[in-house]
This record gives C-alpha cells, structure tokens and sequence, in this order.
C-alpha cells in the first residue's frame, strides 16, 4: 500500500470481493425487514437456516482451517439448550438466558480443551464424541431435565407467539451476522494464518514461532461457543428439551454434510452448504427414510466427484474470491484492480 | 544488530537421545559462537538431524542441557526457542501445503519474528526475494516441486528473523549453478551477522560457508576443527569410506 511502484503489494480482497461485502450488509438488511412480508412458516423456516449457517460455519472453522475434525459438536449444541434452560429456571429472562448459555458453553469448552487438544486426529474426532455421551448421560441425571421426558423453555410462553417467532428470528440473524464476522475477523488475521499453518503442519508451526495450543484453543473455545449459540436458539425455535435431540450425533453429521458440501476450508463454502442442506430439507425434508438416504448419497457423490465441494470448485475453476481470508502477492504495481491479475507472476498456474 | 560475540551463543552439554533401545545421540557436546558458521557433516543415520532437533526444541534430549544467548532452553518447546532467535529447517520439507508460499513465509514473520502487519509483510518479501521466490509467492505449497519446497524451508525460517539459523540438508539435489545462488544466499546471512550451522552432505558448497566443520558418526562427534583438518582426519576418512554407521 505505501510500498513504491516496483514493490510487491500485498492484496486481501478484490473488486469483487468489495461488492461481495456490499452485497452481504444489503442482504442482512433485506433479512431484518423479511419477517413483515414473509408467512409465520417461512420466518421459523429462515430462522433455522441461520441456525444451520452458525454450525456450518463453525464446524468449518474447526476442521477446514483449524483441522480439528471433530465428531461430538453436538456436546456443545446440547449444553447450549441446556444452560439455557437452567438460566431460564433460575430467573434469568429466557432471551438473556439464549446468549448467557453461550457464554457459558465456552466457559466449560476451556477445561475440557485441556485435554480434549493433547488428542490427534482420529483421537480427537471420537473423543469428542465419547465427551457429547457422557454429557448426555450426565445432563440425564438433571432432576429438573426428567431424563429422556425432557422439559420446555416454559417462560417463554408468555410471549406471543407472533412476537416470539419475530424475535428469535432476529435473534437467529443478529447471532449468526455477528458470529460470521467475528469468525471472518479472526480467521483473515495473523491467528487465521497461524491456525491454517497448524492444520498443515503442526510441526513446522512451532517450529516458526505459532503457539499451537494456545491458538487452537482459542478456535475450540469460540466454536463451542458459537455452537451452544446455534443450540440455545434451536431451542427457542422449539421450547422443549429433550436431551437425546439436542444430543443427538446426527448435528454433527449435518455440521460435515454442510460444509463438504460447500467446500472445505472456504469461507463461503460453509455459507453454501448451508443453503444446499436448507433446500435439500425442505423438499424433501418429510421423506423420511428416503431424505436420510438422499442426504448420505449426495456426500458420497461429493467426496468422489467434487471433493473440494460446491465453492472449494467454483474458486478453483474461475478464481472467483467473495469473501478471501487469504493473502495475494502482486508484483508489477499496476493501477488495473482486478480479480485475476494474470500478469502477476510468471509461473501462476494453480487457477489455470 | 548482534556483534561478532567470542561468548557462546549456544552450547549443547552432554547430549543423549535414545528412541526406545537405540542410541542416536550418545554424550554431545557441542558450543558455538554468535557469528560462527558451523558444517555438520556425517553418514546417514549419524545422528545429525536428531541433534538439530534438539537444539531446535522439536523434542527434548533425554539427557543433557541445551542453552541459548545464555539461559537454559531445555525445557523450553520450539515455539519459545524460534521466539528467542533459535530456527530451524526441516530436511524433509514441511510446508504449510494448503497455504500459499506468501502466507508460509508470512506466518514466520508474524508470529516468529512477532511483527505487526506491515513489517511482517516486509520482512516476508524480502525474504521470498532473497530466496528467488517471488515469482512463486502465490502458488499453493503443495504445488512445489521439491527444490522449491526445500527453498520455502529456508525463506520461511528467514522471515522468522534468526539470530542462528540451523539448516538440514537444504543443498541436496542442485545444479551447479542453483548451488552458487544458495552459497550466495548464505553468504548473505553471513553479513547479516546470522550464525548459521548447516548439515549437508555436499562438502564442496558447505566449504564455501563454513569455518569451522563437524563430523558427526553413530551419534558422536569425532572431529571438531578447521574444515580442512577435518577433511582429512584419519577418523573422518574411516567414517566415510569405512561404510557408514556400525
Ligand atoms: N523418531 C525416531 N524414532 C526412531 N528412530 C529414529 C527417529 N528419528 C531418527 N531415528 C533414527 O536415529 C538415527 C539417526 O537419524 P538422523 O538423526 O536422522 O540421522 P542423520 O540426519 O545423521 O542421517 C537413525 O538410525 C534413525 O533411524
Ligand atoms: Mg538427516
């Protein structure tokens, strides 16, 4: 930026990507004003699919930036419905109650990241797993849960239901914007490139100067907690609790379906693959079987054919960058702001 | 910044490494100065990388103490080490493969060299530029070839601002001329005031760079000197010629 002509300009977004960020602050507006046109049925419809966007996202930016690939996020979704319940209970106004749980998801994230971190890979995806069983089991023997009867989100009951539906619904969009951008923050900073360098290569990481476990912890923390978020709202959406479907492993299964869908490792990737599961459930949604089939089928048809998934493709194939954490190194300080910048280098062929 | 220094930078006392009943490394003892430029030199399997792993902080020696400008870094985890000046290559290439070489080399100097933005996007040019990786800056790692990947090794471990550089087996596989540009590179460093110690199996480019040569067999030093003394030392010769470890 102040570097003279004949020195290499580092870039962070594009031409494309700025009308990208224009375009996304015009949607969130558009998505804050739906809810006075759209049916009782589409609001509760959008405010799951900013519920599927907060898990995809944060699965993503367990595994596809930090390689942490984990297989018991629904631990976090669980307690995030749980605490909820039990703030409310305790007094605690029942909206107050959705983000307290968050907070306190991430707090109980940070002991179990102490040793939950000294597991890799393969360790760490079925000890996690392990983990969201006990918690559980654990969470069972909560008198105020009734074990498997479960209990309800009573005191939002006295709220209309209009008003209710209409509240979450910004709730669920304000949760997922900001939780987006703080992810986008942290993700397009100098912890994201210390986290992308983990997930390649602990090793060299360390050996460079990046403080492994601090920093994964901090990604561990921040998707506990923006999961529990997901969870406490997915609660709101439907006032009971019953612990073995918030428990229940199959989130996660969606969290993965979501984001190899969408491409892993990309920002928008993970945006994408929520929407793809979005539409995928609701035409086809009460299948049943047949919907569980179809959803294992096109993650099969995925991983062989588009492993990089839907956005992972389109970047590679047309270059095309909406939201980039990445860095670009431009050689020849050239006035063109474009996305392509063929003339860059000499040996650019990794977009061909 | 640093000074030539006649007090050790970093000494190595009584290193033992064992990998269950294998003695890799077996009572090292090893001192340099700041401004010295050190050659390891040593069959397969002699130990070399191991030592460099230790003194670097990839895993802790089993016995002995490692110290560095002065203070007892044995406990301390390579992260820390890097932190303090202390950086090493990998002699087989540990690219971050889904990062662009750019970002490799970023990633060193905000974190290993701990500069803000705008440094660390300085010091990571200019350390692609000496390394003749500009041209590559925005390649995916795991689009290099292996010359390349070996050179990111180095750029990468530069951009951490080293006070002491220490280099596994960078030179292997390189042309005639590729190998001036490498000496060349190094003999930068060494204006930079950087102590540099570097295994390598090709004598004749180490020859270049180094004052001062090792010879490392079957985790012992047996030679420690003037690089031509070395050369020829009857033990040197046995090593090499005598195949290697027993
Ligand atoms: N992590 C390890 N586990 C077990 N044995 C190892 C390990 N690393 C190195 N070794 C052994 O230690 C010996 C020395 O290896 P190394 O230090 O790589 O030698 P050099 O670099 O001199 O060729 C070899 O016999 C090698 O097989
Ligand atoms: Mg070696």
């Amino acid at each position: 930026m102040s570097a003279p002509a004949t020195m290499p300009v580092i870039e962070r977004g594009t031409a494309t990507s700025r009308t990208a960020a224009m375009a996304v602050a015009v949607i969130i507006a558009l998505l804050a004003i739906a809810p006075q046109f759209l049916s009782a049925g589409a609001v509760d419809r959008m405010t799951a699919l900013f519920i599927y966007v907060i898990l995809a996202a944060m699965w993503n930016a367990l595994a596809g930036f930090g390689g942490l690939v984990s297989v018991g996020q629904q631990v976090f979704f669980g307690l995030g419905a749980y605490f909820a319940i039990r703030l409310a209970d305790a007094g605690l106004n029942p909206f107050l109650a959705l983000f307290a749980s968050g907070f306190v998801v991430g707090v109980v994230s940070i002991p179990l990241s102490l040793f939950m971190l000294r597991l890799r890979n393969g360790e760490f995806a079925i000890g996690m797993w392990v983990i969201a069983a006990l918690t559980h089991l654990l969470v069972n023997l909560d008198r105020l849960v009734q074990g498997e009867t479960g209990t309800s989100l009573i005191s939002l009951n006295v709220y209309d239901a209009g008003t209710r539906r209409a509240t979450i619904y910004w709730l669920a969009l304000a949760s997922m914007t900001a939780l987006l951008a703080i992810l986008f923050g942290l993700l397009r900073g100098s912890t994201g490139a210390a986290i992308r360098a983990i997930r390649d290569n602990e090793d060299a990481a360390a050996s460079v100067g990046v403080r492994v476990t601090g920093t994964k912890r901090l990604l561990f923390v921040l998707a506990a907690f923006g999961i529990g978020i997901a969870g406490a709202l997915w609660l709101a959406t439907s006032i009971t609790f019953q612990p073995k479907t918030y428990f229940n492993v199959q989130w996660t299964a969606y969290m993965i379906f979501m984001v190899l869908v969408g491409g892993i490792g990309t920002f928008e990737g993970a945006i994408l693959g929520a929407l793809v599961f979005f539409l995928i459930e609701t035409w086809f949604g009460g299948t049943g079987v047949w919907y569980l089939v179809g959803l294992g089928a096109t993650a099969v048809v995925f991983s062989l054919f588009l492993p990089r998934g839907l956005w992972g493709t389109i970047e590679e194939r047309f270059g095309l960058r909406l939201l980039p954490v990445g860095y670009r190194v431009r050689l020849a300080a050239a006035s063109a702001d474009d996305d392509a910048t063929p003339q860059q280098t000499t040996k650019h062929q990794e977009k061909a | 910044m640093t000074h030539p220094q006649q007090q050790a930078i970093l000494a190595a006392a009584a290193i033992h490494k064992r990998f269950g009943a294998l003695v890799v490394l077996d009572a090292v003892d090893f001192t340099m100065a700041a401004d010295e430029a050190v050659g390891i030199v040593g069959p397969n399997g002699a130990g070399k990388t191991t030592l460099l792993s230790v003194l670097a902080g990839a895993f802790p020696p089993s016995s002995g103490t490692v110290s560095f400008k002065g203070g007892d870094v044995t406990a301390l985890p390579a992260t820390q080490r890097c932190r303090l000046g202390l950086v090493r290559t990998h002699q087989v290439p540990k690219p971050f493969s889904g990062m662009t070489t750019f970002e490799n080399v970023f990633v060193a100097a905000s974190h290993g060299a701990g500069l803000g933005r705008d440094e660390a996007y300085e010091e990571a040019l200019g350390s692609l530029k000496l390394c003749g990786m500009l041209g590559v800056a925005n390649r995916r790692a795991e689009t290099l070839g292996l010359l390349d990947r070996k050179r990111l090794e180095l750029a990468r471990a530069l951009a951490a601002r080293p006070t002491l550089l220490l280099l596994d087996e960078i030179g292997g596989g390189l042309t005639d001329g590729e190998a001036s540009e490498l000496v060349d590179t190094i003999k930068e460093l060494r204006r930079r005031k950087i102590g540099i110690v570097w295994i390598e199996h090709i004598v004749h480019i180490l020859l270049q760079v180094a004052e001062r040569l090792i010879c490392m067999d079957a985790g012992k030093i047996i030679a420690d000197g003037a690089p031509q003394a070395v050369m020829a030392d009857p033990e040197v010769v046995r090593a090499y010629l005598g195949g290697g470890p027993k």
